[in-house]
């Protein structure tokens, strides 16, 4: 089984000790290449990648700038307008309640992006402090953090997530961005945790390692210098499929009517609005779920293409 | 229950006087994205019944897809099989269809692997995986492939063969396990079997058990064996003949004799210094410079001449000739084998 | 086999404890005023106030009112809606229907998404894998509130080839449109898990021993390969059913379906606290109980964890 091993993966990054640049008759070619920049030399021949950077950035364009999209008002709504069907002024027609749907689908970028980033840092934050400890000093504090992880899984994700939004959205003023974002940010950093753990577990026992401690490197300098750049690429990838499935729970629990609400402008209540009149209007139900979905489905494009970048295994 | 052995008959031309098996300028290669792999550049061998032939080389140097490709399971892709002749008692099986080529696998030609425990399904108990190739091959109920199992692990001197039958693979000890696969690749009484790396994996004391079971099992059935192994030590006990392989092509051929006195080959010769000895104690031991050669990248000329003590220009511009014969039965594809014999 | 299941159950226990104690503590602890957060923004009357203070014990210290819900959950009392319905029994209407809906999701789902997983991990790069992939994507990126809607507008309103709402009488057939949405939700990921371990599988050591044993290609995939493959997609049930309970209250919002999904989102929509607190923490011990059987049935499978 050797022989076919060493002559199947001659290809990948793993047989590097194979490779001496000193051997003769070696090309240019087999010069090792780095994680990193054999992964963008992927990334960069991958079109789902290019596709899906092009997208995310005009949706965060939407986001930063929705006046360079619309200058429609979104909260400018005429009941007279009811229903009424495109136009020149209004591209998608009228809702319900009289107001331009397009403009509230370029105005509802703003909250879904915003809800998702802040929530995903938030998760990002408290994974990676989690996933560091756990994996870098693993005994009880591993036991322990892993039975909390347990527990939270222990929960259903959108059940877990309207008790924690209802309890966070106490106040009636507030339109629940905030309680939304803190529900999300809460409940998401557990698989990141994970991921982050069992690559720190991996980076810990390898020899680079052992040398810089022995050299008498302390704890924090091997987790901030040494293990941690290591370790970090699955964790990014994570962060942003956890983007992409954050913008869709904001819409899921405003949709149930646990996330943002009053006068928020949010993908999720116009779906939720547009739902019961979908049979003679359907227009305010579908722009605003393409926008979700397109959105959606570009974090977790961007996030596919990066990880089938850094997983050599599953080339 | 049909007839032992029925689908023989399958097998047309089988020539009962032709060699048991013999292998042609066998050439493989490997497809890969950074180019073409060529794992074996005309291996040339053959094998008489209750004959035991060793195959020796470090690994990468294609003794492994060698025997997968005379099974006839090398990956495909991104393993191809080029050019040369697998004849089997004078039937060229690379020539077979599918369906004929799989019944000379374990009616035939049987293999064991090298780390029993990845080799053997996990999820399925031994009894069932020995049962299987009764039911599959002979079309036995399965009361009787059961019966047949466990006289075959009695074969294999497991103890309490009867109840262990009803066991999973990691339930096993090391050398037990490789006595399973050992079971498995003779129980449809192959004439040829093929060894690869059969006791790397195990405890030097339980390696001498494996190899004795092997020997033992071979004389009774008087079976080809060819056993693959870069352990000289392993050799030297049980092979009639060696052949030893370099980045794809047999470098040497020789009676084990022969080849333990006086190597023709500098790679042979230089794996025999490499082994630690006695009476060399306190003495450097002899190891070969640098790594085998990747096979995307073979050295012009002889591939082992940037790792030879013996190279000359030659070496490096002209390939050697398939074989300059040393004696009868023995062959070297070396430009100065006089010069590796007569070195000693 | 016994340390392991025995392992598994004390694990269980503490997620049960620990679990419920979060959904609980979130409902009552800390809470300027935990009735008026129960009752959410309507009007409470002092009759009211009186009946939640005497059945969540709000008058006692947490640890105590914890001890009663605890009390409550395991003698199969979940407390009653504010419209006076017993919680329990509003479950026992409402589970035949999402049973019956969480089933179909659950076979439409495994059938399709096993079969094409393993024809794409066999033929990895082929049309077909690059295909699946590129719809396994869209799938995963299609959050349930925009799936169920849509395919309701799509295929119950505009083609009519589905009733576009279900009642509590609901045939078969009514169901399938909401259950193919629901499916939807795990089908991407068990596909893709089937896939890659059919993939890996396929070029392990004893794939080449079963070749080796002259076995036909249909022997070894079907037999051996599939066996293996199978494990870890199990173990994604346990996980699938959390998404499931989920999606099934958009699904069953969505499409009418007097299920448990829907009863949760009417009280979550009238802002009934007690109806969710108990809906929810029903829901969770389903859970648990249903990734306990996920792991003996990985148990079951996986004959090197049964004796570990």
């Amino acid at each position: 089984m050797s022989d076919i091993n060493a002559v199947t993966s001659a290809a990948g990054p793993s047989t590097q000790p194979q490779m001496e640049p000193k051997h003769a008759g070696r090309g240019k070619k087999d010069k090792p290449r780095s994680l990193a920049a054999d992964a963008w030399a992927d990334l960069r021949r991958n079109k789902i990648f290019w596709v899906s950077s092009i997208l995310v950035l005009i949706i965060l364009a939407m986001a930063l700038f929705p006046t360079l999209f619309t200058s429609a008002d979104p909260r400018d709504c005429v009941l007279s307008r009811q229903h009424a069907g495109a136009s020149g002024s209004a591209l998608f027609g009228y809702d319900f309640q009289g107001c331009d749907v397009y403009a509230k689908t370029i105005y509802g970028a703003r909250n879904s992006i915003e809800v998702g980033v802040v929530a995903t840092l938030l998760s990002g934050v408290i994974g990676l402090i989690f996933g560091l400890s756990t994996g870098y000093f693993g005994g009880w504090v591993d036991a322990v953090l892993s039975r909390f992880i347990d527990i939270i899984l222990g929960v259903p994700f959108l059940l877990g997530a309207i008790v924690l939004a209802k309890r966070f959205a106490q106040d009636p003023e507030s339109n629940g961005v905030l309680a939304v974002t803190v529900t999300l940010g809460i409940l998401g950093w557990t698989t990141a945790a994970r991921i982050m753990r069992s690559s720190v577990i991996t980076a810990k026992n390898q020899d680079y390692v052992a040398a810089a401690r022995m050299l008498g490197a302390g704890p924090g300098r091997l987790m901030l210098k040494h293990i941690l750049p290591n370790s970090i690429a699955p964790f990014i990838v994570v962060l942003t499929i956890l983007l992409g499935t954050n913008i869709a729970s904001e819409a899921t629990l405003s949709f149930l009517g646990v996330g943002l609400k009053g006068d928020a402008i949010s993908w999720g209540i116009s779906i939720a609005e547009a739902g019961a009149n979908a049979r003679t209007a359907p227009e305010p139900l579908v722009w605003p779920s393409v926008f979700l979905a397109v959105t959606v489905l570009a974090f977790i494009m961007l996030g596919d293409a990066v990880r089938d970048a850094f997983d050599p295994k599953l080339r | 229950m049909t007839d032992i052995k029925a689908d023989i008959d399958v097998l047309r031309g089988i020539d009962p006087n032709a060699p048991l098996l013999e292998v042609n300028d066998l050439h493989v290669e490997f497809r890969t994205r950074d180019g073409i792999a060529r794992a074996v550049n005309g291996a040339n061998f053959n094998l008489a019944p209750g004959e035991t032939l060793a195959i020796l080389g470090e690994s990468g140097c294609g003794k492994s897809v060698t025997a997968q490709a005379i099974m006839g399971i090398l990956d495909s892709p991104p393993g191809y099989i080029t050019q040369g002749e697998v004849k089997y008692r004078g039937v060229d099986l690379l020539k077979l269809p599918e369906k004929q080529r799989r019944s000379v696998r374990a009616n035939h030609i049987a293999m064991i692997f090298q780390d029993a425990l990845s080799a053997l399904n996990p999820v399925f108990t031994v009894g069932f995986q020995l049962s299987e190739l009764f039911r599959v091959h002979r079309g036995m109920s399965r009361a009787d492939a059961k019966k047949r199992s466990i006289e075959l692990l009695d074969q294999v001197k497991i103890p309490a063969a009867r109840t262990r039958v009803s066991d999973y693979p990691h339930q096993f000890s090391g050398g037990m396990r490789q006595r399973v696969m050992i079971a498995m690749a003779l129980a449809l009484d192959p004439d040829v079997l093929i060894a690869d790396e059969p006791t790397t994996a195990l405890d030097v004391t339980v390696q001498a058990q494996i190899m004795g079971l092997l020997a033992e099992l071979q004389q009774q059935r008087n079976m080809g064996l060819i056993l693959i192994t870069h352990d000289m030590g392993v050799v030297a006990d049980v092979a009639d003949r060696i052949s030893v392989m370099y980045a794809g092509k047999v470098v040497e051929e020789a009676g084990v004799y022969d080849i333990y006195s006086r190597p023709a080959h500098p790679y042979a010769k230089a794996l025999l210094e490499s082994i630690p000895r006695l009476d060399m104690k306190g003495q450097q031991l002899n190891v070969i410079r640098g790594l085998p050669p990747a096979l995307t990248a073979v050295p012009k000329g002889c591939a082992f001449n940037p790792r030879c003590a013996f190279a000359q220009d030659v070496c490096r511009q002209d390939p050697p000739p398939p074989q300059y014969i040393v004696a009868p039965g023995r062959t070297a594809r070396c430009h100065f084998w006089r010069d590796v014999v007569g070195d000693e | 086999m016994f340390r392991y299941i025995v392992r598994r159950l004390l694990q269980m226990v503490l997620t049960f404890f620990g679990a419920t104690f979060l959904v609980f503590a979130l409902t009552f602890a800390n809470q300027d005023d935990p009735i008026q957060a129960l009752a959410g923004e309507r009007p409470i009357t002092e009759n009211l106030r009186q009946t939640l203070m005497e059945r969540y014990h709000l008058d006692e210290p947490f640890l105590v009112q914890y001890w009663y819900y605890m009390k409550g959950l395991l003698t199969g009392d979940f407390g009653t809606s504010l419209t006076g319905r017993k919680i329990i029994d509003m479950m026992e209407t409402a589970w035949p229907i999402t049973i019956k809906l969480g089933l179909m999701a659950i076979i439409i789902a495994a059938t399709i998404a096993v079969t094409a997983g393993v024809i794409s991990g066999i033929r990895r790069g082929s049309i077909f894998d690059n295909a699946t992939l590129v719809v396994t994507l869209i799938i995963l990126s299609l959050p349930i509130v925009v799936l169920a809607p849509l395919a309701q507008l799509v295929f119950g309103i505009q083609l009519k080839w589905f009733p576009p709402t279900a009642t509590v009488n609901a045939s078969l057939f009514d169901l399938l449109l909401p259950a193919l949405v629901l499916g939807s939700l795990v089908i991407a990921t068990e596909l893709r898990v089937t896939r890659s371990a059919v993939a890996e599988n396929l070029r392990s050591d004893y794939v080449r021993t079963a070749r080796a044993k002259g076995l036909s290609r249909k022997r070894v995939i079907g037999v051996h390969v599939l066996r293996n493959s199978l494990i870890p997609v199990v173990t994604l049930i346990g996980v699938d059913i959390g998404g499931l309970m989920s999606g099934a209250i958009v699904t069953e919002r969505i499409f009418n379906v007097p299920g448990v999904g829907f009863n949760l989102a009417r009280g979550i929509g009238t802002e009934d606290g007690p109806l969710v607190v108990g809906f929810v923490s029903i829901l969770v011990i389903i859970f648990l109980v249903v990734n306990l059987l996920v792991d003996l049935l990985y148990a079951a499978l996986d004959p090197r964890i049964r004796y570990e």
